[in-house]
């Protein structure tokens, strides 16, 4: 077992953490605070697969991909902050509000 | 034929992914020009598809290096029949849209629709013409991104909801493609789905990779069990922005997932994902119909008419193992259908809610009398919906129809036949509210004709869809995007 694939692991864990996150909390900051783990956990999967070849030089496209990944992070997080304090100071609220079928109250 | 030598050079493809970006950043900066840039902008990508068209018929798959860097760091765009497919829904559907939206929205809210609308017709486009999957990724954000926020365009509590909803559910979706591109980019080296076609070979991390990517692209596509974020979203938007996001942001990861299929996994020979994705296919259909019939206010009904008319699209994956080219055919041909049907019937929606004050199917007041046009769009688009002759809807049904009879695949049909069925019942179930008194009148307001005109027209081409089977099969089969084979029966 090599680094790289112990990175590789990690970012794994890291999705796995944030999915559960996203999943089980109900405040919005932590979904959306989940939501930017599992992208780290996928980053970091990325990065350490660019090292898969061994060589001194590690591949530079994963690298580039990391670059475009967390610029597009960046913009979601921010569409979301916005939409939750809107969602606040319309409904005075930080939770998803129930969807119309009850079954679906802790979907997402 | 110099003029259409001429036709021929322009660069329709840059046209159709730099336009609506440009047009997007001026109208955000101008927002006085906004609304009249946005309607020239609309035409203008219309006939750029249609140069595009031309250029395909004229010189077969098209395929463009931009700025000259080859892959893998270059990015390259590539058409054929498929991808003219999709562009024309989302130039029809767009320009309608465009069109319906200048009387839809107040001059405040069109400052902003606008910019975000033409971000996300760019998005579309860059999809569309994308030949790696990583670009697909970066195009699947942009337009959800652009899709979350026209979603929350009017700010209600509903709405914003809603929309929260439907970002964190697209970008789990994204997340879990991304992933799923890493995989494949480290076990065969390279993102361009033509390469990967050669060098895609049956192993853990392909299996891993289809997992990922597949879970991924339902999500953003809402088949049944994931489709419960649709609902909420698309009954909440503005009516323009409802047409847009079940018309073309559903079929866009709908287009991914098939274009994957059929150059990359496709080919493995994976009949138990494809039994699989019929299986769920088949769920929604029924799930969908189920709910749509039991809905009180029209915008969610026709959002629940979504779920299920999603299900028909993957039906044809158990199918196409056997019937080849044909069941693909039906499936892009439903997929056109139902863009241009469901945009007229939010479109519809729109106009009746403008009209009324409300959405509640119950009190809709002999519309048919006092919005004769609104009512024939609805009414139309129903037809195709439903999958009645002669309509867009009908032919894709049929030939879906045809290749489960010539299978035996007697659940599907009994499938098919209840999910038309249940679909008149939730049409009829309008129609009939629209010719009686409601219990309580209502004031009500006027519907400009433009609005009324933009419904009709789409409605009325998803039925003259049904007359021009085979011109379009033609069309799309160009560049044999299903594979070698007869595309027309």
């Amino acid at each position: 077992m090599n680094a790289a694939f112990l990175y590789a692991l990690v970012g794994v864990g890291l999705l796995a953490l944030g999915l559960y996150a996203l999943i089980v909390y109900a405040h919005l900051l932590r979904k959306i605070l989940a939501i930017n783990i599992m992208g780290s956990g996928v980053f970091l999967v990325l990065v350490a697969l660019a090292r898969r070849t061994g060589e001194a030089v590690p591949d530079v496209v994963p690298h580039a991909m990391v670059i475009t990944g967390i610029v597009v992070a960046i913009s979601a997080t921010a569409l979301a902050l916005a939409l939750m304090l809107k969602l606040a100071a319309v409904a005075s609220e930080v939770e998803l509000p129930a969807a119309q079928d009850k079954d679906r109250r802790n979907e997402c | 034929m110099l003029t259409g030598s001429v036709f021929n050079t322009v660069p329709w493809s840059m046209i159709l992914i730099l336009l609506p970006l440009v047009a997007g950043m001026i109208c955000f900066l101008l927002p006085r020009m906004a609304q009249t840039l946005g309607i020239i902008t609309a035409f203008v990508i219309l006939l750029s598809v249609v140069g595009l068209g031309w250029q395909l018929l004229e010189n077969g798959v098209y395929h463009h290096v931009v700025g000259g860097w080859n892959a893998p760091l270059g990015i390259e765009l590539h058409a054929d029949g498929l991808s003219l497919l999709m562009l024309a829904i989302s130039a029809m559907v767009g320009c309608a849209v465009s069109v319906y939206s200048a009387g839809y929205f107040e001059r405040e809210v069109a400052k902003q629709f606008w910019p975000l609308w033409l971000f996300l017709w760019a998005a579309l486009n860059a999809l569309f013409l994308s030949a790696d999957i990583f670009n697909l990724y970066v195009t699947l954000e942009m337009m959800g991104l652009a899709a979350v926020a026209l979603a929350a365009l009017t700010g209600s509590r509903e709405a914003l909801g809603g929309a929260m909803r439907y970002l964190l559910a697209t970008l789990l979706g994204s997340l879990a493609y991304l992933l799923g591109v890493a995989l494949l980019y480290h076990g065969f080296g390279s993102v361009d789905i033509a390469t990967l076609a050669t060098k895609v070979v049956p192993s853990p991390i392909v299996w891993a990779a289809l997992g990922l990517i597949v879970t991924g692209l339902l999500l953003k596509t809402a088949l049944f069990p994931l489709h419960f974020w649709l609902p909420p979203a698309h009954a909440s938007a503005p009516a323009p922005v409802s047409a847009l996001l079940s018309a073309l942001v559903v079929k866009a990861s709908f287009y991914i997932l098939l274009r994957l299929w059929l150059e990359i996994f496709g080919p493995l020979g994976l009949e138990g994902v494809a039994t699989l994705l019929g299986l769920l296919g088949a769920a929604a259909v029924l799930f969908g119909s189920l709910q749509a019939l039991r809905q009180t206010r029209l915008k969610l009904l026709i959002a629940y008419s979504t779920v299920a008319q999603i299900g028909y699209l993957f039906l044809v994956f158990p199918l196409a193992a056997n019937a080849g080219s044909i069941a693909w055919s039906a499936a892009a041909y439903l997929a056109l259908s139902h863009a241009l049907a469901k945009a007229a019937m939010f479109m519809a929606a729109g106009n009746l809610l403008r009209f009324g004050g409300h959405d509640r199917i119950a009190d809709l007041d002999r519309v048919v009398q006092r919005l004769p046009l609104t009512a024939a769009a609805f009414a139309l688009a129903g037809v195709s919906i439903m999958g009645l002759p002669p309509s867009g809807g009908f032919i894709g049904k049929w030939f879906l129809l045809e290749a489960a009879l010539t299978q035996q695949r007697w659940d599907l049909v009994m499938v098919l036949i209840l999910g038309g069925m249940m679909a008149a019942g939730y049409i009829f179930k309008v129609l009939g509210n629209a010719f009686t008194q409601a219990p309580v009148p209502h004031k009500s307001r006027v519907v400009p004709a433009s609005m009324e005109w933009a419904a009709l027209t789409l409605a009325s081409g998803a039925v003259l869809l049904g007359f021009l089977a085979e011109p379009v099969l033609l069309l799309i089969g160009s560049g044999t995007p299903f594979g070698v084979g007869e595309a027309i029966p």
